[in-house]
């Protein structure tokens, strides 16, 4: 798969031969992948090929059927209750539909996390919560709204601020970008790039937005027939011969968009 | 992972009027309250110097909150008028602090007395009431027309939809509500040939269950399982319907929520509860009987033929006629709840709730004033 030999602790997560399947149906099989600290790894594929299935595995909310998953350097099989508590404050979620809690207003979702794991006074937490509010671009008013009353970009926004409540590794996003307007998107992929340098977070981040592709993710690893074709920057995938990935990557739109 | 933490502190090195402030160890979320005790200790522990140099040098580790913290400083320190300025900081360590500036000035909402919040408490409440009341009854309206809709082109009627609302009413239903008032069947025949032995009237029971069962009891007792069974599904499907914007989505496809959702299940109750209601009464007559054989000593021949001779077709057919009354109090209320469910599992758990206790309260209060009728006119 990808030739340079990377060494163990440089893995932040570290996935071989993944079997998912639900009843009869296999949705992953047989899939490895590698990811390296302090990158940013986007992740493609057509829809409902099991990109979403393969974050909530390696986040172990779906049982996985055979393979090996390790994060942080810990193989998720033999960890201990209290070693997982350990792995979820080290990690950092933004799910597909936000997943916000409908109950709570913006500012507490993020505070959830703080008040679960931190010893802070609420002065310092309703701090930190407008801050993470501030850092994602969302309005400082946005705090007090409740779920049910944001736009669905704002929604996108305020789960990465709860993602990023406890400043964790690394973090999962399923398709930030998606159903924002373009300059939104660009801003979006600017805000995850500039939270990487300075948190030196990694980011595994499920898209299929080509822009964010091109212009944000240092690795590209791309999802068809059950397993993870191809790994690479951009050029590795224009070069790849399989015939999804050159689909993806060279058809229509992504040429016109390439060149624009 | 076992990494010893260092703790974060600081030192204040003096040179005229000058301070150079080197912080030591890891500035991170773990240590909060430590850190939170910095940024009010250290500004103190300045004295009257006028110029700082904060040295992060032997810093180890830094994240947004440790940044947020060395911002605070320095910002408190330049509106005491101290001259502050970042010595040795990596370039990683600015962008963080940098990034972590607060560029917009918190929000303070505003705040109202007590007694004002009170006192617009109750006013809302009143007016909430009255609005519900209001609300019910142009939504029965509402459903009176959609009904007559369908008995107009029974064509476009979802008899699908009814033929499953039925099923879990009535046919999923039945069997609880049969034990429940065969139950209390039981129950008050043994207290009634308890009491009435003592004056010898020990068949006088039969009357008593007879007309109870009958008039009140298993049409009540049905009411109060269909509101809290079926009561509760209703408000809880159509409010998570409303929810998920899938009641919009009916909407903007020219469908109306009230024919496609509500008007089976109005419909499926009204069907139902008269044959849980006779279903009821039966089992509440079985177990009076069983309980009035095997304590009261009073044969099932005697039993039934005393029953014959006291009841007639009134009451019975009160029961009945009360009972599709009661369907549209509970049918109504509970998908009223349901409609007026907000964007949140929290709103959604209140409304089933409030659907249940008001169904249950309505049909108490429906049933005192139907008994106060059939007084009225000698039913
Ligand atoms: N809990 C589940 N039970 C059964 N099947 C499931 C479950 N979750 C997902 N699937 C199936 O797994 C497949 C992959 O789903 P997944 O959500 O991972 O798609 P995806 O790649 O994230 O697609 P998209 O880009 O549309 O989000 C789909 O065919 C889906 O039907
Ligand atoms: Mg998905």
């Amino acid at each position: 798969m990808d030739a340079s030999p990377q060494a163990d602790q440089d893995l932040i997560i570290k996935v071989r031969d993944l079997v998912v399947a639900f009843g009869e149906k296999t949705i992953l099989d047989g899939l490895s992948l590698d990811v390296r600290r302090g990158e940013i790894l986007g992740f493609v594929g057509g829809s409902g090929t099991g990109k979403s299935v393969l974050t909530r595995a390696i986040l172990g909310l779906v049982e996985k059927q055979g393979g090996t998953i390790s994060v942080f350097g810990t193989d998720l099989d033999s960890v201990s209750e209290a070693g997982k508590r350990d792995l979820e404050k080290r990690w950092g979620v933004m799910f597909q539909h936000g997943a916000l809690f409908s109950s709570l207003t913006v500012a507490q979702n993020i505070q959830v996390p703080m008040r679960e794991y931190l010893d802070l006074s609420p002065t310092m937490m309703n701090d930190l919560a407008a801050l993470k509010i501030e850092m994602v671009g969302l309005r400082p008013d946005a705090g007090d709204k409740f779920p049910s009353e944001l736009s669905g970009g704002m929604i996108k926004r305020a789960a990465l601020a709860r993602a990023l409540a406890l400043d964790p590794e690394i973090v999962f996003l399923d398709e930030p970008t998606s159903g924002l307007d373009p300059i939104g998107a660009a801003d979006f992929d600017e805000l995850i790039r500039t939270l990487q340098q300075t948190l030196g977070l990694t980011v595994f981040m499920v898209t299929h937005d080509l822009d964010s592709l091109a212009s944000s993710c240092d690795r590209i690893a791309a999802l068809a027939d059950k397993k993870v074709v191809a790994v690479g920057e951009l050029k590795d995938m224009l070069a790849s011969t399989h015939p999804w990935v050159k689909s993806y990557f060279r058809g229509k739109r992504a040429l016109a968009r390439m060149k624009g | 992972m076992t990494t010893t933490l260092s703790n974060p502190a600081f030192e204040i090195n003096f040179a005229q009027d000058q301070a150079t402030i080197v912080l030591t160890g890891e500035w991170t979320l773990d240590h909060g309250r430590r850190l939170e005790g910095i940024m009010r200790q250290l500004p103190v522990s300045l004295g009257e110097v006028r110029k700082a140099s904060l040295d992060l040098k032997r810093l180890d580790r830094l994240d947004t909150l440790g940044a947020r913290v060395i911002e605070q400083i320095s910002h408190r320190l330049g509106s005491d008028g101290v001259k502050v300025e970042m010595q040795d900081a990596s370039e990683r360590h600015l962008t963080l602090i940098g990034a972590v500036r607060h560029r917009n000035e918190p929000v303070v909402p505003p705040r109202r007395s007590r007694l004002v919040e009170l006192l617009a408490d109750v006013g809302q409440t009143v007016v909430h009431a009255g609005q519900d009341l209001v609300r019910g009854i142009s939504f029965i309206g509402e459903v009176v027309v959609a009904i007559g809709r369908v008995m107009l082109r029974p064509a476009s009627f979802r008899w699908a939809s009814l033929v499953t609302q039925l099923e879990l009413i009535a046919f999923r239903g039945a069997p609880i509500i049969i034990l429940i008032t065969f139950l209390v069947g039981c129950i008050v025949a043994q207290q009634g040939i308890f009491q009435l032995r003592r004056f010898g009237a020990t068949a006088f029971v039969v009357d008593l269950v007879g007309i109870i069962t009958l008039r009140e009891l298993a049409l009540l007792l049905c009411a109060i399982m269909v509101a809290g069974r079926s009561g509760s599904a209703f408000t809880a499907e159509i409010g998570s319907m409303k929810m998920r914007e899938e009641i919009d989505a009916l909407r903007v496809m020219g469908l109306n929520p009230v024919d496609v959702l509500v008007v089976p299940r109005i419909l499926a109750l009204i069907i139902a509860m008269p044959i849980l209601s006779f279903l009821a009464s039966m089992a509440g007559l079985f177990g009076a009987g069983l309980v009035s054989w095997i304590y009261g000593g009073i044969a099932p021949e005697t039993f039934l033929s005393r029953l014959q001779s006291v009841i007639n077709y009134r009451h019975f057919s009160v029961g009945l006629i009360k009972a599709p009354f009661m369907a549209v109090v509970i049918g109504a209320i509970a998908c009223i709840e349901g409609l007026n469910v907000k964007g949140s599992a929290e709103s959604l758990g209140q409304q089933v709730t409030a659907s249940v206790v008001k169904s249950i309260f309505m049909v108490i209060v429906l049933d005192g004033l139907f008994a106060m009728f059939f007084a009225s006119i000698r039913f």
